[in-house]
């Protein structure tokens, strides 16, 4: 058997969240990626923002397509159903599943070679239906699982372990993202915790497509000199526009920000999230304008991380096909089914 | 002059028309065939129509047959010839003895015409220009001012037509009386400038009695809606597009909630088929009833996904409206030629259920099985029609529905039989019948999750690269499908009159044709048994039907055989023993055809009708 299977024994101290859960109860198996891969870290933060706002973990269907990145769903929210779809489709299963049950909370989780290659059409796509769901892309600039052929999203001129110079432009996810239409975009390192977990909890909050691009060094093939998916290089390069707090409506809000460096924002749901101003110039209700700071950042080599783009009034695709609020997959006979009376009548009116 | 008899024949006739595509000629050739219908006289009418929008010709067919025969004929008795770009195709295509219907307008060269056939002038243009001045009235009204014309020398009654135009109209008084206008101009011409009625005519019968007129994609729709579906994602393709139209029309019509005015449904115009397909599996996957229709080229890229839903055991709709291939083959006309590429479509082994619907109630029926089938199977479920029955009215029995069915959701473990302790493996074969239990997400906190993959995994669901392990999991799949025998619609046999050594297996849109050709082999005195199979995985009666007969026809629409294919390896047969039938060209295939390739091949066999020997 080569899978791992976790000791169930529970620690009676260890802390619990508003449900009781502790944070045990929102883990997976134990990871097979090889130590120290970015997309363990990310894995931890999901584990650390579903805790924190304490959902049940039952009700996330987590949805992947192929790679190291899609292996993850299996390491975090064992209570959860998961599905490791086929490479680059996460986004069309994941749109059928939401469209099947709109109350559950859709996690999918993509590398960066299943959504800006093969599944670069199906990622378009999904965010500009407005999928409700939290995209996270595990941004390593490599093929991790087929051993370090360079992605789409490799920068032009790193260079590869075995020294190959990546001749070809790099696609920007989040830049994408922006432009079709995404209402929540961010980006983050996996080696940056304090940033990452509250962006992964506002995004499940979020209610409409939430886009975010974690860089995620892949130990084994993209973490040399001259690459720029590194950790030395994102830890150098790393220009954060804000840091955020997620303030969930049930708990009394106690709020002690500076005025001026922190602004907030309501969402659909009642949820607020805190932004904290590090670039007091940015402003995340502008999509052009972050397009444009993205593109002058990027430029400079920098890596512009942090919430890029929140709209706290977004639609999604239910809303958009004007669906009703029952999940359909709990529709039967008696309400799908026009019954024979109908059929009678249009039998006559086929004659 | 006609050097030639012209044909004489009472309800019993093939008209053609040849149109320029974008004349608005549809909607009055639809109008000839209905209103022969309302006659009471049954007709069979097919498109035969280019893959492309504007300008190209097109053709519309229509068989008024007193007996009923519903396949193509063959042969043109009556040509109405509205194309000059196809006229001399169109001439020569017109039986000896028939009749040419042109627009005479302009004067023809007499070598444009031909001898043994009778040729009916109309000054249609001249007409229509002394009474329009708008040219497009002028172009439509041409079109109603034929039908007028027709409708004398074919003895119709006009009564009925107008009935007809005044339900196309109803409501917009304007329309309906400036039809009515056209259809008499016409039919007024010819009463008096021609010798009215001609050799072919339509007279009253009874024969249609209360059978329904509709397409096979709209019915597929409609089976889509009764059987639950509630979620489409498609992407356009001829000729599977009006499938997703029709149940988005039937959708917008019965699927409201009353209160509330929202949609009980979803449909989604995918990017691709790859998405598509993708949409339909996660739904499933979630526990909605889901479908997607698509074609030939679209099946070959949903193949990776149709491998998933195999192995990781998802429910699955697809309706394949078959067109000619391979590749781009002819996009408009008919073929069955995906049969293989459908009952083991995506790499590694695998195997999946077909329905072969012969005609738009039945498509109506098996696509509501789909569902049910499905999620009983937890696999995909292929509903294979073609462009022939998809795209073309054909009549058949009413469409039933009884009103006590539930629908099967197959093995689903619920919150309740969680909490009472039930064992839950997701490829657990509980039962035997290789069928395991799924949970859908968000069941239970603790209990019944799962992960679902592509990848090997144990009965637990949990990954596993174990060779025994996937042995078993690959051995649980088999006999599920042999489960899928017993589940599926069944064949359908009928006997000849007399004992015989010989029998016939056919299936989907060729079975008007083959019951037509079956009289006619009689005549030739050739008696033949023969199977219709309605579905994949074959019942054991197909063996059996085969260990029964020295030779079976088998009668298809493809080039190389490939139900005769696929029996061959599914039952172990000497091939030898089965005779392809195979006839490819994109046309539907007719009684003429199958009649003589079989009576070919009896009389090579040199096959002494049984009446000699059977006392
Ligand atoms: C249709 C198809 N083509 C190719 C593959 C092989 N394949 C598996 S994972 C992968 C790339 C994974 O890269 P990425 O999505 O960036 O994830 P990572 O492993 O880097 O986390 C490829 C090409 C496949 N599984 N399916
Ligand atoms: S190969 Fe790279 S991406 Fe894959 S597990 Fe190892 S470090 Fe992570």
């Amino acid at each position: 058997m080569t899978y791992i299977a976790k000791p169930k024994f529970h620690h009676p101290g260890l802390k619990k969240n508003d449900l009781g859960y502790t944070h045990r109860d929102y883990e997976g198996k134990i990871s097979t990626l090889c130590a120290g891969c970015g997309h363990d870290s990310i894995t931890a933060s999901i584990i650390e923002a579903c805790y924190e706002l304490s959902i049940e973990p039952h009700r996330v269907a987590k949805i992947s397509g192929i790679g190291c990145s899609s292996k993850t769903p299996d390491y975090f929210l064992g209570n959860s159903h998961g599905f490791n779809s086929v490479h680059g489709r996460m986004p069309s299963v994941l749109t059928g599943a939401n469209l099947a049950n709109r109350d559950l909370i859709y996690l999918g989780v993509s590398g960066d070679g299943d959504s800006a290659s093969i599944g670069f059409g199906q990622f378009a796509h999904s965010i500009r239906r407005g999928v409700n769901m939290t995209y996270i892309v595990e941004n390593n600039g490599v093929y991790g699982l087929t051993k370090g052929q360079f992605s789409a999203t490799a920068d032009r001129g790193s260079k590869s372990k075995k020294g190959v110079t990546n001749t070809d432009n790099a696609i920007d996810l989040v830049a994408i993202a922006l432009q079709l239409g995404a209402t929540f975009v961010a980006r983050s390192f996996s080696g940056d915790k304090t940033q990452l977990v509250p962006l992964i909890a506002a995004a499940i909050r979020h209610k409409g497509a939430s886009f975010i691009d974690v860089i995620s060094p892949c130990i084994a093939f993209n973490n040399h000199a001259g690459s720029t998916k590194s950790f030395d290089y994102v830890r150098e390069h790393n220009d954060a526009v804000n840091r955020l707090d997620v303030l969930v409506g049930r708990d009394p809000i106690a709020v002690d920000y500076a005025p001026g460096t922190v602004q907030m924002v309501e969402q659909h749901d009642g949820s607020k999230i805190a932004l904290r101003k590090i670039d007091a110039d940015y402003d995340p209700h502008d999509r052009l304008g972050a397009q444009t700071f993205l593109a002058r950042h990027a430029a400079k080599g920098q890596i512009v991380t942090g919430l890029l783009y929140v709209d706290p009034d977004a639609e999604d695709l239910h809303e958009h096909l004007d669906t009703v609020e029952t999940p359909l997959n709990t529709l039967e006979a008696d309400t799908l089914c026009p019954g024979s009376a109908v059929l009678d009548k249009i039998n006559a009116s086929l004659r | 002059m006609s050097d030639k008899k012209p044909i004489s024949s009472v309800n019993d006739f093939v008209v053609r028309f040849a149109n320029v595509n974008g004349s608005g000629s549809a909607s009055a050739n639809e109008m000839f065939a209905r209103a022969i219908l309302r006659h009471g006289v049954p007709v069979s009418p097919r498109n035969i129509f280019p893959s492309n929008i504007q300008g190209l010709p097109t053709w519309y067919e229509v068989r008024v047959t007193e007996d009923g025969h519903l396949g193509a004929r063959g042969g043109v008795d009556m040509m109405v010839a509205m194309n000059p770009q196809t006229w001399d195709k169109d001439v020569a295509g017109i039986e000896p003895g028939g009749y040419l219907f042109y627009d005479s307008t302009k004067p023809m060269p007499s070598t444009k015409f031909r001898d043994d056939i009778t040729v009916i002038g109309v000054p249609l243009t001249a007409i229509t220009n002394s009474t329009y001045t708008d040219p497009r009235q002028r172009q439509l009204f041409k079109n109603i001012i034929y039908l007028g014309a027709l409708s004398a020398l074919l003895e119709m009654d006009p009564k009925l037509i107008e009935q007809l135009i005044g339900e196309q109209y109803k409501g917009k008084e304007k329309l309906l009386s400036s039809n009515v206008h056209a259809l008499h101009l016409g039919r007024d011409w010819a009463l008096q400038n021609l010798k009215c009625p001609i050799g072919l005519r339509v007279k009253k019968s009874d024969k249609v009695g209360d059978r329904i007129f509709i397409e096979g994609n709209s019915a597929a729709a409609l089976g889509a809606v009764y059987g639950g579906a509630t979620v489409c994602a498609w992407y356009p393709i001829t000729p599977s597009s009006s499938v997703a139209e029709a149940f988005t029309a039937h959708c917008k019509k019965y699927r409201h909630d009353p209160e509330t005015g929202k949609a009980k449904y979803a449909i989604v115009q995918g990017e691709d088929e790859l998405a598509s397909i993708g949409i339909v599996i996660g739904a499933s996957w979630n526990g909605a009833r889901a479908f997607t229709a698509t074609s030939g080229p679209g099946i070959s890229l949903m193949t990776e996904f149709i491998g998933l839903s195999y192995f990781a055991e998802i429910p699955a709709v697809i309706m394949n409206i078959q067109r000619a291939g391979p590749s781009t083959g002819m996009p408009t006309r008919t073929q069955q030629c995906d049969i293989i590429a459908c009952a083991y479509a995506s790499h590694g082994d695998t195997k999946h259920v077909l329905l072969f619907p012969e005609d738009p109630a039945e498509a109506f029926e098996f696509a509501a099985a789909a569902f049910d089938l499905a999620e009983r199977l937890q696999t995909t479920i292929f509903l294979m029609l073609d462009l022939d029955i998809g795209m073309n009215h054909r009549l058949c029995r009413p469409l039933k529905w009884d009103d006590a069915k539930q629908y099967d959701r197959g093995k689903v473990m619920t919150e309740e039989m969680l909490e009472e302790g039930r064992d839950f493996g997701r490829y657990l074969d509980v039962d035997g019948d290789g069928i395991p239990y799924r949970t859908y997400p968000g069941t239970h906190p603790t209990k019944g999750s799962y992960f679902t993959r592509g990848t090997s995994r144990d009965r637990y669901a949990r990954y596993s690269e174990e060779g025994s392990v996937y042995a078993d999991n690959m051995q649980r799949l088999v006999r599920k499908f042999e489960t899928a025998q017993d589940l599926v619609p069944r064949p359908l046999q009928a006997n000849a009159e007399r004992p015989t050594k010989y029998g016939v297996i056919y299936f989907g849109s060729t079975s008007p044709a083959m019951d037509e050709a079956i009289s006619m082999l009689e005549a030739r005195g050739h008696q033949l048994d023969r199977l219709r199979i309605r579905a994949f995985p074959f019942h054991s009666s197909v063996a059996s039907f085969l260990a029964e007969h020295d030779f079976v026809y088998v009668v298809e629409q493809n080039r190389d055989a490939q139900l005769r294919q696929l029996i061959v390896n599914e039952n172990g047969i000497d091939p030898v023993r089965l005779v392809p039938i195979v006839h490819y060209d994109g046309s539907p295939i007719t009684a003429r055809f199958i009649a003589k390739a079989i009576g070919d091949h009896q009389d090579h066999l040199k096959v002494t009708p049984l009446r000699k020997a059977v006392s």
